[in-house]
């Protein structure tokens, strides 16, 4: 651990960020996308939404972003929810094409109403964290895939949210790239003491990068288990290798696999 | 010296042919093609000229009823004064036309696409004056509408501000879902999100219309001068053609033709190059490939 590093409490210990309880989604025409998902979001927490698709994952990101209103159920943001406290990376770089790196990470500053140059040092403080400082300038046409992701990462972290979403931010990436990204998630994390919660439906993934995994299953959409993970961090190749990964692995794995009726063809 | 030694000599040196023959043989045609985009236009039209010119001569068709190119380029600049005064009317009623069915284009469609019930109630007229031949409205617009000058802008107005409408309508609601979801995640204000998301997003429609529209205020400039008939001072293009018509100076109805389709390639052009300069960074339209 470097000294820039902030100490995050150890589970158990950590102040509360937000509270799902309950909370039910039914879309018109009565497909219940979400049932009874409770969830509380500790500072510092590292959590995974892992589960197959359409078990309402991306519903549960959707509803704690405040995109959709939950139609059942509750969503408490401890102290109620500030301007600047959410950051979100969804599976799409999602960047304003027509203008330059820098500006796009300006975006949640701009909305503030807070102009270039007063913001200027930190966009480039965390345009470095990302490693694209000497792409503040280039147009988003210019980076490739992973690099674009970072800008999009930048721009989530910029305003030091209490809360960071992302919806399969890596799921579009090659293997190479992505697992570089999340060594470098992990590190900026380790930085910038972020919470945050992710969604994917990568078990090595989640395994790797959470301390939290909420296994998901489909059909209602529902949490069927919550499995801790307290491996330390930094976590690094060693995670990646050891026979406790490998474990924990496949517990998710076999816990995911149990979700599935037998005979059922995905 | 043969390929091979050639080839082993260059791998020694370590400065060896950057292309073989294939990759010659490519540039080759790509650079004959670069050129060939420029010269074959050109090479092409001057000799439909040329044909028009022969088959004149050839045929010894009469002046009044086909004049050859050398005499209606030669009336073009005998009665340059009459024809230029012409065109810098029609000019200013096509670009005062343009301005207005800019201002008006998209102010409806920022309209339209910030109240549902502004769309519902407008968007039936917007089609109706579109889909009505502007030839069949001006003689109306004529009657009501007493200054020569406002009516010719009304009808160039109208033919040419539905397609920045409809185009920039479309370019405003097209702008990209999770960026919109963003804006709502930092709870933007209706003004903000136009200014940084949907404004931006619909230039390249806009673009796309504005080069339509320049065309269609010529055309409807034009029109709407021959319906509207002599008219005294300040008479454009298509009067010109009219009166000409009139007196069987048929030179001159070239000449005058000439200079209307000159003026609709500079204002494609204009308009494309706008186009061109506000894209080039980052637009797929735009954008070269390697």
């Amino acid at each position: 651990m470097t000294a820039h590093d902030r100490i995050i409490a150890p589970m158990g210990s950590r102040p509360a960020v937000l509270q799902m309880q309950s909370v039910d989604k039914t879309f018109n025409g009565g497909v219940v996308a979400l049932r009874k998902m409770s969830l509380n979001v500790n500072e510092g927490d590292f959590i995974s939404l892992l589960g197959p698709s359409g078990c309402g994952k991306s519903t549960a990101l959707r509803l704690i972003a405040g995109l959709m209103r939950p139609s059942l159920g509750r969503i408490n943001w401890e102290g109620g929810q500030g301007k600047d406290d959410l950051g979100v990376v969804f599976q799409e770089p999602t960047l304003m094409p027509w203008t330059t790196v820098a500006r796009n990470v300006w975006l949640p500053f701009r909305l503030r109403g807070q102009s270039y140059n007063s913001v200027k040092d930190r966009i480039h403080e965390v345009l470095a964290l990302v490693g694209l400082e000497k792409f503040a300038d280039s147009y988003p046409r210019e980076l490739s895939g992973g690099m674009k992701m970072r800008v999009s990462i930048a721009r989530a972290l910029v305003t030091n949210p209490r809360l960071i979403l992302m919806d399969e931010p890596f799921a579009a990436l090659d293997e190479i790239t992505r697992q570089k990204l999340n060594d470098d998630l992990l590190s900026l994390k380790a930085k910038t003491g972020a919470t945050v919660i992710f969604v994917t439906h990568s078990v090595f993934e989640s395994v790797f990068l959470s301390d939290r995994i909420m296994v998901m299953a489909a059909r209602p959409g529902r949490i069927i288990k919550e499995i801790k993970i307290d491996a330390p961090y930094p976590r690094g190749i060693d995670w990646r290798t050891s026979p406790e990964y490998a474990a924990v692995a496949r517990e998710t794995s076999d816990t995911l696999m149990s979700t599935l009726a037998p005979g059922e063809v995905h | 010296m043969t390929i091979a030694e050639t080839q082993a000599t260059a791998s020694e040196t370590g400065s060896g042919p950057i292309y073989d023959a294939d990759e010659e043989r490519f540039a080759r045609a790509q650079r004959i093609e670069a050129i060939a985009k420029w010269v074959v236009p050109i090479v092409v039209l001057s000799f439909a000229i040329w044909w028009w010119d022969r088959i004149v001569v050839w045929n010894e068709i009469p002046h009044y009823i086909l004049p050859g190119p050398g005499l209606v380029v030669q009336t073009l600049f005998e009665d340059r004064v009459t024809l230029f005064q012409s065109l810098l009317v029609t000019l200013q009623i096509t670009l005062l036309a343009l301005t207005v069915a800019i201002l008006g284009g998209v102010g409806l469609a920022v309209l339209f696409t910030q109240s549902r019930f502004a769309e519902m109630s407008f968007s039936p007229f917007a089609v109706i004056l579109q889909v009505t031949p502007i030839v069949s409205i001006a003689p109306l617009i004529f009657i009501y509408i007493e200054s020569r000058m406002v009516g010719l802008l009304l009808c160039a107005w109208i033919v040419a501000f539905f397609p920045i409408l409809a185009n920039t309508t479309l370019g405003l609601k097209s702008a990209d879902h999770n960026l919109r979801d963003l804006m709502s995640i930092y709870k933007a204000s209706r003004w903000q999100r136009l200014r940084y998301l949907q404004l931006p997003s619909a230039l390249p429609y806009f673009l796309g219309g504005l080069r339509i529209a320049g065309g269609l205020a010529l055309i409807g400039a034009v029109v709407a001068e021959y319906v509207a008939g002599t008219g005294g001072i300040g008479t454009g293009l298509a009067y010109r053609i009219l009166e000409a018509g009139y007196r069987l100076n048929i030179p001159r109805m070239f000449a005058a033709l000439l200079l209307i389709a000159l003026t609709g390639v500079v204002i494609f052009s204009i308009t494309s190059l706008i186009s061109h300069l506000a894209l080039r960074k980052w637009h797929e339209s735009a954008l070269k490939r390697e």
